[in-house]
């Protein structure tokens, strides 16, 4: 790995999203509209539901998001034959698995902040906790959406299963995670699987952050960081130099 | 496509290599694509300095040659040596110039910005960048996204992002389908251009008309090399009078052989 390659290749993804207005906007807009939706729906609710699942929501798009764009944008590489013509080059894989995890880090930031006064100050979210630790959460939540996306990427063939491959990746650890029953309440064989799946702890921490104003989530923060440097490690075996 | 090379001449290449040596050396490689082999057993030299045409219908193994060359293919036996060092080495990746047939680009970004993104991988600076933006004649166009380009700017910008690294060997696969003739000519002589200073140029094709711009021409039709020397050698060999007519004689003397063959293990 080399730095220079490595951050020339985070401008180029970054450069890539900044002529792709659309993108960008969806990016920012698809989870305040959620948020704003999901508010609405429990608007006239007499529990206080949104303030317990809109932080753990927080939690869950910047993966799915992330995932989405990685995945995609990582198949592209492939089939437009630009992988091929960088692995001719001295750019090595963990150049390209740690650009793309800076670039997708940096917008995720971007989205976390924008989602968060979102719901904060429009859908009025209450948050005990630092926002700057919700933030955090976020980024990782957005490494680990783009780190299992680019593991994702390496078993896609196609646009087609590249797409495929959300549903499979990301929707059993949505129901998994904690969101529509707790943890602690779900079937035992159940609650055990999502003891081993990032995203429990992703939605763990958030509602951490927003019921304690001095919340613990270093475990939380650790399980996370060990799923994203495995996702990226086991990313970059699946780039080939040679094909056939 | 310009007039000015200067850089080539100041920073010539040629002394690196061993002068008169050859810089690709493939010694009985085969592939193999499933079941089928592409390559069963296929050896050849390419000399320094030259350009070389790699001519043969397509489904031949031209680009799986070339793949090979480049390092990015599987292979199953035999060796490929690129400037003294097997192919694919990290030491070579910054000496070695690869243009795929279909254009690598990022569509959704302007000419400069992927010949710049290609140029700072191999760590190249920004004056590199506009000089190979404006070898194939883009300047006008730099900073237009590729997506909007037509097909030859496109082969075009696809070929800076090949030169921005100043390399020694190119190796440039159908780099002139589809192109309009005034672009070949331009291209060919850019091609040239780049082997008088010393760089060994492999490009594929497959219009005959264009081996008489080659100093040397690979003939390669189902994984095997049919003839390898300069076109007039080739003509007074099959007795023809074009590069077209004398590969079409190569090719029915080999299936007449092949004929012989079968009907030799029927019988």
């Amino acid at each position: 790995m080399n730095p220079r390659i490595t951050l020339a290749t985070a401008g180029r993804i970054l450069r890539q999203l900044r002529h792709d207005h659309r993108t960008v906007a969806l990016m920012l807009v698809v989870p305040c509209v959620l948020l704003g939706l999901l508010a609405w729906v429990f608007a006239d609710s007499p529990t206080p539901v949104f303030d317990r699942i809109g932080a753990s929501l927080l939690g869950v798009f910047p993966f799915v998001i992330m995932f989405i764009v990685t995945s995609v944008s990582t198949l592209r590489e492939r089939t437009s034959g630009t992988l091929e013509r960088l692995m001719t080059t001295p750019l090595g894989k963990g150049d390209l698995m740690v650009g793309y995890a800076i670039a997708f880090g940096l917008v995720a930031i971007a989205q976390s902040v924008v989602a968060t006064a979102f719901a904060v100050w429009v859908c009025g979210l209450d948050i005990a906790g630092p926002v700057w630790i919700l933030t955090a959460i976020a980024l990782l939540d957005a490494l680990l959406g783009t780190a299992l996306g680019l593991l994702a990427s390496g078993f896609a063939r196609t646009e087609f299963q590249a797409v495929q491959f959300m549903p499979a990746f990301v929707l059993p650890q949505f129901l998994l995670c904690g969101l529509l029953v707790p943890r602690d309440q779900m079937p035992s064989a159940l609650s055990t699987i999502s003891d081993w799946l990032p995203l429990s702890y992703a939605v763990d921490a958030m509602k951490e952050v927003t019921a304690n104003a001095s919340p613990s989530v270093g475990t939380d923060f650790l399980v996370m960081g060990a799923w994203i440097v495995v996702s990226l490690v086991l990313g970059s075996l699946t780039l080939r130099r040679r094909t056939a | 496509m310009n007039k000015h090379s200067g850089r080539h001449e100041a920073n010539s290449p040629a002394t690196a290599s061993p002068p008169g040596g050859d810089a690709i050396v493939v010694d009985h490689l085969q592939v193999q694509r499933g079941k089928r082999p592409v390559l069963a057993d296929l050896s050849v030299r390419i000399p320094t300095g030259q350009v070389i045409g790699l001519l043969g219908p397509s489904g031949g193994g031209k680009s799986t040659l070339m793949r090979a060359i480049v390092g990015v293919q599987v292979v199953k036996g035999g060796t490929v040596t690129v400037l003294g060092e097997p192919a694919g080495a990290p030491s070579l990746r910054h000496r070695l110039g690869y243009l795929t047939q279909a254009p690598s680009l990022y569509e959704d970004l302007s000419v400069r910005e992927n010949v710049a993104y290609f140029g700072r991988v191999l760590g190249v600076g920004a004056d590199a960048v506009d000089r190979a933006i404006e070898e194939v004649d883009l300047t006008d166009h730099a900073d237009a996204l590729v997506v909007n380009l037509s097909g030859g700017q496109k082969t075009r910008a696809n070929l800076a992002c090949t030169l921005v690294g100043d390399p020694q060997v190119l190796v440039l696969d159908e780099p002139t389908v589809g192109l309009d003739p005034v672009l070949r000519r331009d291209l060919w002589n850019l091609f040239r251009r780049l082997s008088a200073q010393g760089r060994t140029v492999l490009v594929s094709s497959h219009v005959m008309d264009e081996a008489t711009r080659c100093d040397r021409l690979l003939l390669i039709r189902a994984g095997e090399i049919l003839s390898d020397s300069s076109l007039p050698e080739l003509l007074e060999r099959t007795g023809t009078s074009d590069a077209e007519a004398a590969f079409l004689a190569l090719i029915d003397a080999a299936n007449a052989g092949s004929a012989e063959d079968a009907a030799g293990g029927a019988a």
